[in-house]
């Protein structure tokens, strides 16, 4: 049977939890938005139950540990087709282990879920180093971004601790959707498509330029010639992440 | 934002580009006052430069007017450059401004010595007093200790930076005094031992009170450059080792020498010696890291380190008597030995080797590179391929293998 849920992490447990409930090993678990009726498939939608969800989650921290499932949670934001039955495979090894499976680095796809953790990790981590500011007229600070994976749910807190007295908001241009902060509370938030697509000189104050002309300046005085790397360069700062990276703009 | 503004950051940042540290690790600093910034304790890098090294923090110095004429310094009295000076404000405006735009984790800030050391430190100070005090900046603030400078500037400092660092320079006080006139070991290792006291005196404090106050908790870390003097690799590595047991310091930093421009006091390089750069900062991976001792590295027969393979390779090589490692049941600090076994993968060796009996496939997708490991490991289904125990014969392998592995200027740790 292939089981459909609303692509949220609860929405996945509770169909892991029907799955157990109805005692019917799921084929393939996938967001309903991507399903694609086969011929003879079985099929069954699940809605969201917190409770359900909470139970697996539960059982998941018990079997192994907060860490285990923080992982699974993370994973399924990289949106990689099959990460579901990835999550599935852990779930259901560990449920049948007296002792956590976690770190049983020969088993393929609990490999593999680490690997993904491992790439999600890097992606936030870019997230917090290239995320570049800008401040509006109004006094806002903006940031486009495009992630390859949908980390914008796991950067908040970053931003939140080092930018409490700013507003700020970062959108992830690829998904539409962006993180708002008032200096109280960060909410997500989608913005009608063409409006926040690109900051224009418009938008923002005077001097946002010239302190965008001072990092570019920064930037290339304090490159090495005689250590010139461009390979190494290229691995530390992929060339689809330039787009909104400011040092990497043409100067004025 | 004027014209005269960018150009001073132009000429100061190129001034200040050849200290090689730009680590923002190792403080945690939080927010405080609804202010601006903190430290999160793991350093992120906001850019890379062309030639690949991490931008994290603003790295500039408040002025490149210096009274010394050091060889090795692009900024030395003698050279014929273009000078300038920042304001203590701007300064500070151009931090806050980089920092709330998530440019940078914070400031970096050093100088040339004008008129004293102590009129030179009591202005880098009065910075991060401004932005700390003022400006409520929680970022990370790193302080080059100005040798010479007196100690109550050194304490104030202290309060204010994440980091602090003096400068080894030369990594032998002969070659110092010959290249650098005005400078010798004391004025270096007075603040360091110093600062040392400091640091350790205000963590025991903090242990006892929370609300002790902050000395630098990121330490102390310094740089040699190498190359422009004759010291070798053994010679290096034991100061360094020095360092870190004596000192205490947080990081020792090598920077290959570069020809900043013709002073007859120093070689003249073509190039600069970038590999034998890396081969250090390996080394230095090992003894903080790996648990080796300098003297497993270089020792008075083998004084230099193996340009073409990484040392511990050619350690492995040097002691066949410790190989090969079973990986299925030695202890974490020999497979830590075992070269092309990171830390990473020797952890997830002994995690997983509880579920089953590791085999070559198993490693390789681990992450552990098998073009090295193999001569030196056993594991499930893989008999160990001896060669006779060759060592000038794997050497030849394994380096032909990194030959054919497209040479691209760039190494890796292990």
């Amino acid at each position: 049977m292939t089981f459909t849920y609303d692509g949220t992490y609860e929405g996945l447990l509770s169909a892991i939890f029907e799955a157990y409930h109805i005692k019917s090993e799921p084929v393939d678990i996938v967001p309903e938005d991507a399903y694609q009726p086969g011929l003879f498939a079985e099929h069954r939608h699940v809605e969201t139950n917190p409770a359900w969800a909470e139970r697996v989650r539960k059982g998941i921290i018990a079997k192994t540990s907060k860490e285990g499932e923080r992982m699974l949670r993370r994973c399924l934001l990289s949106e990689l087709p099959g990460v579901e039955m990835l999550i599935f495979h852990f779930i259901k090894t560990a449920m049948a282990s007296e002792r956590s499976v976690e770190h049983n680095y020969l088993d393929p796809k609990i490999l593999e879920l680490h690997q993904i953790n491992k790439k999600i990790g890097r992606e936030v981590h870019r997230m917090h180093a290239f995320v570049r500011f800008a401040e509006t007229r109004d006094g806002l600070f903006v940031s486009l971004v495009e992630p390859d994976f949908n980390v914008l749910p796991l950067i908040g807190k970053h931003f939140i601790e080092r930018y409490p007295a700013q507003q700020w908001l970062i959108y992830d241009t690829r998904r539409h959707f962006g993180l708002f902060w008032d200096e109280k509370k960060a909410e997500f938030v989608t913005f009608s498509e063409q409006e926040h697509r690109r900051l224009t000189d418009e938008v923002l104050t005077g001097m946002e330029t010239d302190y965008q002309e001072l990092w570019k300046s920064y930037f290339k005085s304090v490159d090495i010639p005689e250590r010139r790397n461009l390979k190494l360069h290229l691995q530390h700062v992929p060339k689809r992440y330039w787009k909104y990276l400011v040092e990497k703009q043409p100067e004025r | 934002m004027n014209d005269r503004t960018k150009e001073k950051l132009e000429i100061l940042a190129d001034a200040a580009k050849y200290d090689v540290s730009c680590a923002s690790s190792g403080s945690k600093r939080k927010n405080t006052n609804k202010g601006l910034g903190n430290a999160t304790g793991m350093g992120i890098c906001h850019t890379y430069t062309q030639d690949g090294r991490c931008v994290s923090l603003l790295k500039i110095l408040l002025t490149n007017h210096c009274i010394f004429d050091c060889a090795y310094c692009v900024s030395r009295r003698s050279n014929d450059v273009k000078r300038a000076a920042f304001t203590v404000q701007e300064v500070v405006d151009l931090t806050m401004n980089f920092y709330k735009r998530n440019y940078i984790e914070g400031l970096f800030i050093s100088s040339g010595i004008f008129k004293s050391a102590d009129y030179t430190m009591e202005r880098l100070v009065r910075i991060a007093k401004q932005l700390r005090t003022v400006e409520k900046f929680n970022g990370y603030i790193h302080i080059k200790a100005i040798p010479g400078a007196s100690e109550l500037l050194l304490q104030e400092a202290g309060r204010y930076a994440d980091r602090l660092s003096v400068n080894l320079e030369i990594p032998s006080e002969m070659s110092l005094k010959q290249v650098a006139p005005e400078k010798d070991y004391a004025s270096v290792y007075t603040p360091m031992n110093y600062l040392k006291e400091q640091i350790s005196g205000h963590k025991e404090e903090r242990i006892v009170s929370k609300k002790a106050p902050l000395f630098a908790p990121g330490g102390q870390s310094t740089q040699m450059v190498i190359g422009a003097t004759p010291e070798n690799d053994l010679h290096v590595l034991k100061l360094a080792d020095s360092l870190y047991k004596e000192q205490r310091l947080r990081r020792v930093y090598y920077s290959g020498y570069i020809p900043i421009s013709s002073d007859e006091r120093l070689p003249a390089l073509k190039t600069p010696p970038l590999v034998r750069e890396n081969r250090l900062y390996q080394a230095d991976w090992l003894m903080r890291f790996y648990g080796f001792k300098v003297d497993e590295i270089v020792d008075a027969r083998h004084p230099a380190l193996d340009l073409e393979v990484d040392p511990k390779f050619a350690y492995a090589l040097r002691n066949p008597q410790f190989f090969p490692v079973d990986v299925n049941t030695a202890p974490l600090e020999k497979v830590l030995r075992i070269p092309g076994v990171g830390v990473k993968s020797a952890y997830k060796i002994v995690q997983s080797r509880r579920f089953g009996l590791l085999r070559k496939e198993n490693l390789q997708k681990i992450g552990v590179v098998w073009k090295r490991a193999q001569y030196f490991l056993t594991c499930a289904g893989q008999p160990f391929k001896l060669l006779g125990f060759q060592p000038e014969l794997i050497r030849q392998q394994v380096v032909q293998a990194d030959r054919k592995g497209a040479w691209n200027g760039q190494l890796s740790l292990f």
